[in-house]
């Protein structure tokens, strides 16, 4: 049973990423955005090193790297969403639903695909980034867990979307996928340290789960110590609450 | 009656069906007025650690920002007049429009129109977004028309190049594809800080090339500088020769299409 569930997640998974690579228009976006952002926020929010308080060691650059990174992972998992979308319209979910032996292969292998094509995203941020002068402060290890991160952020945004996705079956549900977390996203320390936001966006910013991701983030970016224990709470406790989101959209897309 | 009367009542036609339509979408009009007001508090809150910069405008990063908040409804007008054209030419339509008398002007126009009362709308939400969350406005009441005069004209230039591109490709996709494309030159411009402002070398260059960066400007000055003449004739200036040169590609792309069908 497990070999056949297994064969079916990487089928699925197989089939996703084929059909990102053989399609510039669903690779593209994935790619410019990150790309987009980083410019225009590494590039012209820069002179923001100078506020008195703003002490991040690696720069700038790194400092806005550690945010394209995570935001181009959750999204790449949240596109995830489309496809399922997708092939719920044009009838491709349903006869995937009569095939697979058990049916939770199906989010399993959207969520593999979501996660191919993060690695995608992510080596592609972090060769832009490397260029434009990010610097891998951390040792080895604390790099790895950076990467580690991220993809489990992206696992928290492919779950998220499939549970959209399977419930709602269609494309016109895709801002439900992505408005969230992009409010989530830019209620955290994006452009300043937590420690320099003032005003109401400090006391979201303080309890949102995604500030402890881009301060753990930041902190094995620059080999500095950070709130690792509470991002890693967030990865595991939002995987399991998003892991019953999607499957019991499951269930509903197979009342339907 | 005469032509010009003819042509007007063609135009108010085709721009109230197009006006309707719009405002018939929900899922077309609520981004457009959301996610601009959204991003306003979101990165005047992220950001307004950036007012204790050196040469920073004297003002709340929020006035600073409200600007940017028409730039993006602008971008939105490229889309809703071009995608419903699209729609229109992808139904058959506007080949079916074409049998009939109606002036091919009158359907640019008409879709411009439609472009200009949803440009409008956007720009009194956003001003009321900007009135609660505590801005004001540098000109006063003259600024506010100002600022509409400059959104109106936007709308137009921005909603031709929709309009063109729907005409040449007849493909709401493609359309659809000038967003990303418009969003990259929004960001490389003086969105979030001023020129002078901006360390790294190809950002400032950039910036200073992209045409944005002077309608950003000029609607900026207006809220948080007062009348700097200089800064609004390049906006106008600047936004009236892309409604010139949208319009221009619209009726060439209008001419090509019809004698095509």
């Amino acid at each position: 049973m497990t070999r056949i569930w297994l064969t079916a997640v990487v089928g699925i998974g197989v089939r996703q990423t084929n059909a990102l690579l053989k399609n510039p228009a669903l690779l593209f976006p994935s790619l410019l955005f990150p790309l987009l952002f980083f410019a225009a926020f590494a590039g012209g929010l820069s002179e923001l090193v100078r506020i008195p308080g703003f002490d991040y060691a690696p720069g700038y650059t790194s400092f806005q790297y550690v945010f394209v990174l995570f935001q181009s992972s959750m999204f790449g998992g949240i596109f995830v969403g489309f496809a399922v979308a997708r092939d719920f319209e044009n009838g491709f979910a349903r006869r995937l639903m009569l095939a697979v032996p058990h049916r939770s292969a199906i989010p399993a292998g959207y969520a593999f695909a979501a996660m191919i094509r993060a690695a995608i995203t992510i080596a592609f941020v972090t060769v832009v980034g490397l260029v434009a002068g990010v610097q891998l402060v951390g040792s080895a290890v604390d790099i790895v867990l950076l990467f580690v991160l991220a993809l489990l952020s992206n696992l928290l945004g492919s779950l998220w979307a499939l549970g959209i996705a399977l419930r709602f079956q269609s494309l016109s549900a895709t801002p439900l996928m992505q408005v969230p977390f992009f409010v989530l996203l830019f209620l955290a320390p994006v452009y300043v340290p937590l420690d320099l936001l003032t005003g109401w966006i400090a006391d979201i910013a303080a309890v949102n789960p995604v500030t402890f991701l881009f301060e753990a983030g930041r902190a094995l970016l620059a080999g500095e110590p950070g709130p690792l224990a509470a991002a890693w709470l967030v990865v595991i406790v939002g995987g399991i609450v998003m892991g019953a989101w999607t499957l019991l959209g499951l269930r509903a897309a197979e009342t339907r | 009656m005469s032509d010009g009367a003819v042509l007007t009542r063609q135009v108010a036609v085709i721009a109230e069906r197009s006006v309707r339509r719009t405002f018939r979408q929900p899922a077309a009009i609520v981004p457009a007025i959301v996610f601009p007001i959204m991003l306003l508090f979101v990165t005047a809150g992220g950001l307004r650690a950036a007012e204790s910069l050196p040469g920073f405008p004297d003002v709340s990063y929020f006035d600073f920002a409200l600007a940017v908040t028409f730039m993006q409804g602008a971008i939105f007008a490229t889309g809703g007049a071009g995608t419903d054209l699209a729609t229109d030419i992808e139904s058959g339509f506007l080949n079916r429009l074409s049998l009939t008398p109606m002036r091919g002007s009158a359907v640019i126009l008409g879709q411009l129109g439609g472009a200009i009362v949803l440009g409008v709308f956007q720009a009194t939400c956003y001003l009321a977004a900007g009135f609660i969350g505590g801005a004001t406005i540098a000109t006063g009441v003259g600024g506010v028309l100002a600022i509409y005069a400059l959104v109106v004209l936007m709308a137009i230039g921005f909603g031709a190049i929709g309009v063109a591109a729907a005409l040449r490709s007849g493909n709401g996709e493609v359309v659809q594809g000038l967003f990303p494309i418009l969003f990259v030159l929004l960001f490389l411009s003086t969105i979030n800080l001023p020129l002078e402002l901006i360390p790294v070398d190809w950002f400032r260059w950039a910036a200073t090339v992209n045409p944005i960066t002077y309608l950003v400007d000029a609607v900026r000055s207006l809220i948080i500088t007062g009348w700097d003449a200089q800064t609004l004739l390049v906006g106008f200036a600047i936004a009236g020769a892309i409604a010139v040169l949208g319009i221009a590609a619209s009726a060439a792309a209008l001419r090509g299409r019809l004698q095509r069908t």
